[in-house]
């Protein structure tokens, strides 16, 4: 059974992948969208608009919730090209903004463009598809999978790269 | 573990099987519980429906638990069946109250798991036939193991046989298999060429302490908590003892523990505790206690390798300033005067070497030293690693650091210590070691030709050592000449001829039969001829103490790949089979050498050794006896400090500090001052400091654990770093248009070795950082032979030339080179 590299999934969109499930009783369904390989591995998560590509500012984290209400993510946009990047200058990303360590709020430091947890010093790297720069999570942080619509120019949540803290599966 | 895409995980049922789990990692030993279930079997989201009695119907609040999919795995047992697993942190645990680190929280993925991270695992002996690695049953690799073994002890002596062995706890370790192992090298074979996994001779790493009667673990985490200082010394806890930092440490500075000081120490003044930093680089321990009170917080800079300087500038300004305790020193200590005339320093000259103001150095002293409002003196700890194991001369650091704290009596009172903070776990228990000290230099012997057979045991010493790279190419040369005789041997030979054929190699030719007993098949493991598969803790059940001597058992909850088995029952195997062979030719001397392995577990092991403390050296101490499995396994995560004064009502009682009765380790307990001296560096690194640009100072990053055995297949952690980083000045950088990402040659006369530049702005000119012991680039190929009087190196202690080999667009686009320290 093969697996994905983060790294190699972001290079390799589209590609089938074949992920072993943890005998999960969630409602597993196949998405269609611009980033993820059709293998019916994500859960159902709610299609959610989340920002427009015409509004979002350069380097401000914007925020919201997905894939329910007491999920708070950020989306921002760049303003250059980066790994799993979308939009029509392939610049804009999401991310959940609970730790993945042990849930603390994550801020975003604009300075530096990494999310920072005040609890145990995690750091993750927006410009690098939430590597985790140091600290104590053991993934990086889970990444909001967006789409967009070229002609309405609409950024939509939908799905999740990694488990949100908290939770046994992202849609409860 | 790969990551991947993965959104949900499975919770263990209610009637999931729970067993305790000390991490297998660093010196903190972290409490896990191990939850295992049948793989078709899953936990429901209420809290009476899963077996962590959490409710995930609802968002867990911050702080409750901390549960990845990095913690799951899915198992098989030789029965044939699947279990899926999850490893999660223990919230009763006193060591890490639920907190996991990125290491350990990543223990159930590396699991054994023949498609996942660990795939690698070796699952059978191997023997390299001379161009083909093969498999073997256990009996075949004996056969020849021990008839190699036999010929060369019975033909050229014990000395001809040599090992590079563990000697610690946690994985690759335990109280287990140092005695297996340690009973086989020293009671059965007698050898003494024995090096230890990260030097070149048996030795200790902390001579000068020991000989000063104060062992290096002698206060418990909880001692952080309520200290008034800490003077942390070329150590980095947050990235390599982390929840001793997360948890103990650091709430002291934040303040969370005031309540507990008042409440241990009603009659003294308790102000803001403050944090001292002894180090040439501004860590990221460092950078965080900055974040938390940097008014409390401060910075002894000094010059690569000038520590000794510092301890003998602070104790001479000290007894200037009458500082120090003299009716402790005049009750329960030798030598003070001698020390003192010795190590007189300065406070000028303390500047003038160390680069540290006088300012600075009496500020140091003042929060360390000088009594407090109420009068008594402060308490102190005095917390090191590296900078000083690995530092400009082992012993006579030390030396000065304890005489340091013998005169401010920093020991045997709660809140002080002077204690290593450690690398990985301890679990000593060995027949004492049958050689002098200063014991040989083993990688030198290799060198020089001598030895016939080395055996790697659970280390991966081309990785760990020092002056590398002539090493490693003497360790090809020998072993290339066994590999030679092999190929050139024919087909068609008995085990008899096999072994002829190498003992022909090694005994005529130079060769070195090289055998590896490990987990994996390593660096050095591919430059041999024999890989001997080992198991670790959840495999095999283990014994082990953290750094406040906190003893647990690590329970066995699965089968080890293949034919893997615990590195104690490969001694006894390799023993068993010696005792037969010299049955066999009747004879009763040697016979009798090779008896007493018959264990057919390693709790056999476990009772053989520490629970017999008399007449062998054991972390256990004389009461080791008290100590059983079951015993340990109701003592759950919490274990039991060592050494354990008594077993009562049905609980194991430790010892939470050593010395309290100011009775030190000494014939005559009292604790022994000891001269040291400042003498500048050695000359051979002197002199590569005149020829070189760039100090090499080196040590380790929080994502990493030892020589990376786990890690290098590990994504999350190649994704970070693909190979060894050296963090780098970013004006050095530029003038050898070097970037971050970049690949650069590090080199000088020693040798040569690759790293990938990380520009860190903390970085002072002329300093770099690379990490230690890493699977790709390997820092140890620069650093001088040159050892302290116990054959001690100083790692720490390289210069070399920095060149721009090429630059990695790859990297450049997947690693983040954002600066590590947290602002």
């Amino acid at each position: 059974m093969s697996k994905i590299s983060r790294r190699d999934f972001l290079k390799s969109s589209g590609a089938a992948a074949a992920i072993p499930l943890m005998g999960s009783t969630g409602n597993v369904l196949a998405k269609e969208n611009s980033q993820l390989p059709d293998t019916g591995i994500m859960l159902d998560y709610p299609e959610t608009t989340v920002s427009n590509s015409s509004q979002l500012p350069v380097n401000k984290a914007i925020n919201f919730n997905f894939p329910d209400k007491n999920s708070p993510c950020a989306v921002i946009r760049m303003g250059h090209p980066v790994p799993g990047g979308v939009g029509p200058d392939k610049d804009i990303v999401a991310y959940s903004i609970l730790c993945n360590h042990m849930g603390c709020p994550l801020n975003y430091d604009s300075t530096t463009r990494t999310f920072k947890c005040a609890c145990h010093f995690s750091m993750f790297d927006s410009e690098k598809a939430g590597q985790m720069v140091t600290g104590q999570a053991t993934e990086d942080l889970p990444r909001i999978l967006l789409s967009y619509d070229k002609a309405s120019g609409d950024i939509k949540a939908v799905g999740v790269d990694g488990l949100i803290f908290g939770r046994q599966a992202n849609v409860v | 573990m790969t990551q991947k895409i993965k959104d949900r995980i499975g919770l263990p049922p209610v009637n999931a099987q729970k067993t305790n789990m000390t991490c297998h990692f660093c010196i903190v030993g972290c409490g896990y519980h191990t939850y295992k279930w049948p793989v078709d079997k899953e936990g429901g989201r209420k809290a009476n429906q899963n077996a962590l009695g959490i409710d995930f119907t609802q968002p867990v609040g911050s702080l409750q638990l901390s549960m990845t999919p990095a913690m799951t795995n899915t198992v098989k047992d030789k029965d044939g069946q699947s279990y899926n697993i999850m490893m999660i942190p223990d919230k009763q645990c006193v060591v890490n109250s639920g907190i996991s680190s990125t290491r350990g929280g990543a223990m159930g993925s590396l699991m054994y798991n023949d498609t996942g991270a660990s795939k690698e695992r070796l699952k059978y002996p191997r023997f390299f036939t001379g161009d083909d690695w093969v498999d073997f049953d256990w009996k075949q690799a004996m056969a020849i193991y021990a008839g190699v073994t036999k010929r060369i002890l019975d033909k050229d002596g014990a000395d001809q046989i040599m090992f590079n062995a563990f000697d610690h706890g946690g994985a690759g370790g335990g109280f287990e298999n140092t005695w297996g192992s340690g009973k086989y090298m020293f009671s059965a074979l007698k050898t003494k060429m024995v090096r230890i996994h990260n030097r070149p001779a048996y030795n200790s790493e902390c001579h000068a302490t020991r000989d000063m009667g104060i062992g290096e673990l002698n206060n418990s985490y909880e001692d952080s908590e309520v200290a008034d200082t800490i003077m942390f010394i070329g150590m980095n806890c947050y990235e390599t003892q982390t929840n001793y930092f997360l948890n103990h440490a650091l709430l002291n500075l934040q303040g969370a523990t005031k309540d507990k000081r008042k409440k241990w120490f009603p009659k003294e003044s308790i102000e803001d505790s403050r944090f001292i930093f002894v180090d040439p680089r501004r860590t990221n321990t460092q950078a965080i206690c900055e974040q938390t009170a940097k008014d409390r917080v401060m910075h002894l800079q000094i010059e690569p390798g000038t520590d000794t300087a510092l301890f003998n500038g602070l104790l001479s300004y000290v007894v200037e300033q009458g500082w120090q305790n003299k009716k402790f020193i005049a009750q329960h200590t030798s030598g003070f005067d001698d020390a003192l005339k010795a190590n007189q320093m300065s406070l000028a000259n303390c500047s003038k070497i160390t680069g540290v103001s006088e300012a600075d150095l009496k500020k140091a002293a003042e929060w360390a030293y000088k009594p407090k409002a109420s009068g008594h003196a402060p308490r102190t700890a005095h917390m090191y690693e590296k900078g000083i194991i690995w530092g400009n001369d082992n012993y006579k650091i030390q030396s000065a650091l304890v005489d340091l704290v013998l005169a401010t009596q920093n020991v045997g009172r709660r809140g002080t210590g002077v204690c290593r903070l450690g690398g990985h776990q301890e679990g000593y228990a060995r027949p004492p070691y049958p050689g002098p000290r200063p014991a040989p230099y083993i990688d030198q012997e290799i060198i020089n030709g001598n030895g016939k057979m080395l055996t790697v045991w659970a280390c991966n010493s081309v990785r760990t050592t020092l002056n590398a790279q002539q090493y490693q190419a003497k360790i090809i040369q020998r072993s290339n000449i066994v590999r030679d005789a092999l190929i050139q041997s024919g087909g068609g030979l008995t085990t008899e001829q096999i072994v002829d054929v190498i003992y022909d190699a090694v005994s005529n030719k130079g060769g070195l039969f090289v055998t590896t007993i490990d987990l994996y098949p390593t660096t050095f493991a591919e430059l041999g001829h024999m890989m001997l598969p080992a198991a670790h803790p959840g495999e095999m059940n283990l014994t082990s103490m953290n750094g406040e001597r906190r003893m647990r058992l690590s329970e066995k909850f699965m089968d080890a790949p293949g034919i893997a088995k615990p590195d104690c029952l490969i001694a006894a195997d390799i023993a068993n089979t010696l005792k037969a062979l010299y049955t066999t030719e009747g004879n009763a001397d040697m016979v009798k050498r090779f008896e007493g392995f018959d264990w057919k577990s390693e709790e056999d092991a476990f009772n053989d050794g520490f629970r017999k403390p008399d007449g062998i050296d054991s972390q256990g101490g004389g009461t080791g006896s008290l100590v059983t499995y079951e015993r340990l396994r109701a003592m759950g995560n919490n274990g039991v400090q060592l050494p354990v004064k008594e077993f009562k009502d049905g609980k194991l009682i430790g010892t939470e500090m050593n010395y309290m009765d100011y009775t030190f380790s000494t014939d005559d307990g009292k604790a022994h001052f000891l001269p040291a001296p400042w003498t500048g560096l050695p000359e051979p690194v002197e002199k590569l400091r005149g020829k070189h640009k760039f100090w090499i100072n080196n040590g380790r990053a929080n994502h990493v654990w030892q020589t990376g055995y786990h890690d290098k297949y590990h994504a999350f952690r190649t994704e970070r770093y693909p190979m060894a980083p050296i963090d780098m000045n970013p004006a050095d950088a530029k003038e050898l248009d070097i970037e971050s990402g970049d690949i650069v040659e590090v080199y000088n006369n020693y040798g040569s070795t690759s790293a990938m530049a990380y520009l860190e702005p903390d970085m002072k000119p002329g300093h770099t950082f690379m990490v230690f012991g890493y699977f790709k680039g390997n820092v140890g190929e620069v650093i001088t032979d040159w050892t302290d009087q116990n054959v001690l190196p100083y790692y720490k202690g390289t210069w070399a030339d920095i060149r721009k080999v090429s630059s990695m667009s790859g990297y450049k686009e997947t690693v983040s080179f954002k600066r590590r320290r947290y602002s």
